[in-house]
């Protein structure tokens, strides 16, 4: 018998209370369903509401957050954030739509290059699928719209959120993901890295980013 | 192979004689104790959603054989490979054959206690490979060839002292003068020193915190973003994990998520959580080529629908050692293998034997805080007594000790004279004690009053106050 029959018999045989059937059918209801589970009350509110909690959140944990009207003034902030953060006015981003149309001239001397994160950028942006007031939390699809490495690799992350986009709890992100094929890659990401190995002292960053702002645009 | 749970009693000697380790254990102990109060009083549902996940689990064990198949179906239909284990042998060996297959050469690694559990660093080594470990904790111990004393804090037990040292030791191609002294400056250089590592691997390892049967997805928790560099970077993905790691959908595992970190660190979330299904798409610009998933049993399914199933509930927070008077004493290197606590002292005999592990369930004074802050809502103390009547059952109870309680039996069938002999000790204590209030030395205590005095009898005993009371 191999390790894979030979494992899940003897958990059967320890564990199944009643007809196969029966079992089966209990899990496959489970599966279907999508039950959710108790939702705290949090991050429930209007968009006012969201965006004062995910604020917070975020805030608490080292992260930075500005409010913006119109998605169309995201160069001008972007710029701004890099030249007060000392960084090259040199942003790479994914192929997201939305941050392709933006009316990038409006960065001044802000440079703007479309791909994967690679060693020396020192800064990315990226379009969150989701931003979740209950715990300050964006949530990152992998795809050409949005790599990975644009999470990780850079000193800087910024990531541009829609109030549309801003729910109260992860549950309806959850939703909204099952609209479409599972990703690769789904990034829950709360505030830059950290770590608190030694003496559990907080240090920031550890491996990854040493600051997240997020821009969280009313429309777009 | 547990070879250390055996001489616990020798390891806490050593471990209360070590200075370092003291003042380590006094720096951190309570910080991990306020900050989950605190994360705790911040979430008014957090109890309700402790109840929640206790019953998630539960209703997974009982289903477990079906979540798994559920799960591994979808790993493959998601381009994945599923590979499955009944012993830590042979885990190591679908890992060394991946690694074997590509050439590998550097494989990274995040956070997994199973790969501790199954010594996949040594196997890794011994095959020509060169692991790294990336999260922070985990890379301060390999370069000091210990393990993990904690769960979720492994370098818990050093001081930035010795992390200077090992650093200085190591990291020769950096400038001998450069200043360390400060904790900044010690995450810094291994910031640097591990950010190549990362572009060097051919393999990145991880564990898993939850297998979601849904969808087929793997999900790690870390705080420094390590595990994401580590699967994200090289061609192979390979995720470490337990059967018992299995949730049914993503609500789920948000419920389990939502006590999780609270628990563990006191974080209201951390800062990176990640779920991975499958292999880089054809459209993706980076990711792994190949996503393997090795599933390990090594005895927990022996658990199952035994009086111990509860511990298979548990996510591996810590919080119990955190809260747990003994492990504060001694930490965690004393309990001689993977897992320590409370947690450890009910796991280890059940994945390594009572006969190797008889002392850790005695490790315990049955103080309850474990219980009380499990977010999985573990009835450890009952568990640990579970082992304790075992080891009686087994004849593993030392001589002695069957000797004085079959003494203690026979009086307590005879209660005229339990009532006789306890009013002269009573009275004999009280008068030994009599200047202090406390005995530095008592008959048949020695071990006991060697660390601590004991309280001296006020000269009377329960059963006489209580009947002085009712007249």
């Amino acid at each position: 018998m191999s390790a894979r029959d030979a494992i899940l018999a003897r958990i059967k045989s320890k564990v199944a209370a009643g007809p196969d059937a029966a079992r089966a059918a209990t899990v496959n209801q489970r599966l279907a369903a999508h039950a959710r589970n108790l939702i705290p009350a949090r991050g429930q509110g209007d968009d006012a509401h969201r965006i004062r909690v995910f604020t917070a959140m975020m805030e608490a944990v080292g992260g930075t957050v500005e409010v913006l009207d119109d998605v169309n003034d995201v160069p001008e902030h972007a710029a701004a954030y890099l030249r007060n953060a000392n960084l090259p006015a040199h942003l790479r981003r994914g192929a997201d739509p939305l941050l392709a149309k933006l009316p990038w001239h409006r960065g001044g001397a802000l440079e703007v290059v479309e791909g994967r994160a690679i060693d020396s950028d020192k800064a990315s942006l990226t379009r969150a699928f989701a931003g979740i007031a209950e715990t300050g939390t964006i949530i990152q699809l992998s795809g050409p719209e949005s790599p990975t490495t644009l999470n990780f690799l850079p000193e800087v992350h910024l990531v541009v959120l829609e109030v549309s986009n801003l729910h109260a709890s992860y549950e309806e992100a959850w939703s909204r993901l099952r609209e479409q094929a599972m990703p690769r890659t789904v990034n829950m990401i709360s505030g830059p890295s950290r770590t608190a190995d030694i003496e559990q002292t907080i240090v920031r960053p550890a491996h990854g980013p040493k600051n997240m702002h997020v821009l969280i645009v009313r429309s777009s | 192979m547990n070879e250390l749970s055996a001489t616990f009693p020798a390891n806490v000697s050593k471990a209360l004689a070590d200075g370092q380790l003291q003042y380590a254990l006094t720096e951190t102990g309570p910080r991990f104790v306020a900050k989950r109060a605190k994360a705790r009083d911040a979430l008014p549902e957090f109890d309700a959603l402790r109840d929640q996940a206790r019953d998630i689990k539960d209703h997974v064990l009982a289903h477990l054989d079906i979540y798994l198949e559920r799960y591994e179906r979808k790993v493959i239909e998601t381009g994945g490979q599923v590979h499955w284990a009944e012993t830590a042998e042979e885990a190591r060996a679908a890992i060394l054959a991946i690694c074997k297959r590509i050439g590998a050469k550097s494989v990274t690694k995040g956070k997994s206690m199973i790969s501790e559990e199954i010594e996949l660093n040594q196997a890794l080594e011994a095959a020509g490979h060169t692991p790294v470990e990336t999260d922070l904790g985990e890379y301060l111990i390999q370069l000091r060839g210990e393990r993990p004393s904690h769960i979720i804090a492994p370098a818990v037990h050093l001081t930035r002292d010795q992390i200077e040292a090992d650093f200085r030791r190591v990291h020769t191609h950096l400038d001998p003068k450069r200043d360390l002294t400060e904790i900044p400056a010690l995450v810094e250089e291994a910031r640097l020193v591990l950010r190549q590592k990362y572009f060097d691997a051919d393999v990145g390892i991880t564990g898993a915190n939850f297998l979601v049967a849904e969808s087929g997805t793997s999900i790690i928790v870390t705080n420094e973003g390590n595990g994401d560099l580590t699967q994200l970077l090289p061609k192979v993905h390979i995720v470490i994990a337990s059967v018992e790691k299995m949730v049914p959908t993503l609500e789920d595992a948000t419920t389990l998520l939502r006590v999780l970190a609270r628990s563990a660190s006191g974080q209201e979330f951390s800062n990176y959580t990640t779920l991975s299904t499958g292999p880089r798409r054809a459209s993706d610009l980076d990711g792994p080529g190949e996503y393997h998933v090795v599933i390990l049993d090594n005895g927990r399914s022996n658990v199952l629908g035994t009086e111990f199933q509860d511990m298979l509930r548990c996510i591996r927070c810590g919080a119990c050692l955190n809260h747990c008077p003994i492990y504060q004493a001694v930490g965690g290197h004393a309990y001689g293998w993977v897992y320590p606590g409370p947690i450890g002292a009910v796991v280890t005999p059940a994945l390594t034997g009572l006969a190797k592990s008889k002392h850790l369930p005695n490790a315990s004074t049955f103080c309850g805080r474990c219980e009380e802050v499990c977010p999985m809502r573990i009835p450890l103390p009952k568990l640990l007594r579970h082992w304790r009547e075992k080891e009686f059952e087994q004849h593993l109870t030392p001589g002695a000790f069957r000797w004085g309680l079959g003494i203690w039996a026979f009086f307590a069938k005879h209660p005229k004279l339990y009532h006789r002999a306890t009013r002269l000790a009573a009275r004999v204590l009280a008068n030994l004690g009599h200047a202090k209030g406390r005995l530095s030395s008592a008959p048949f205590a020695g071990n006991w009053t060697a660390h601590r005095d004991l309280p001296a009898p006020q000269g009377k005993t329960f059963q006489q106050m209580w009947k002085e009371r009712k007249r």
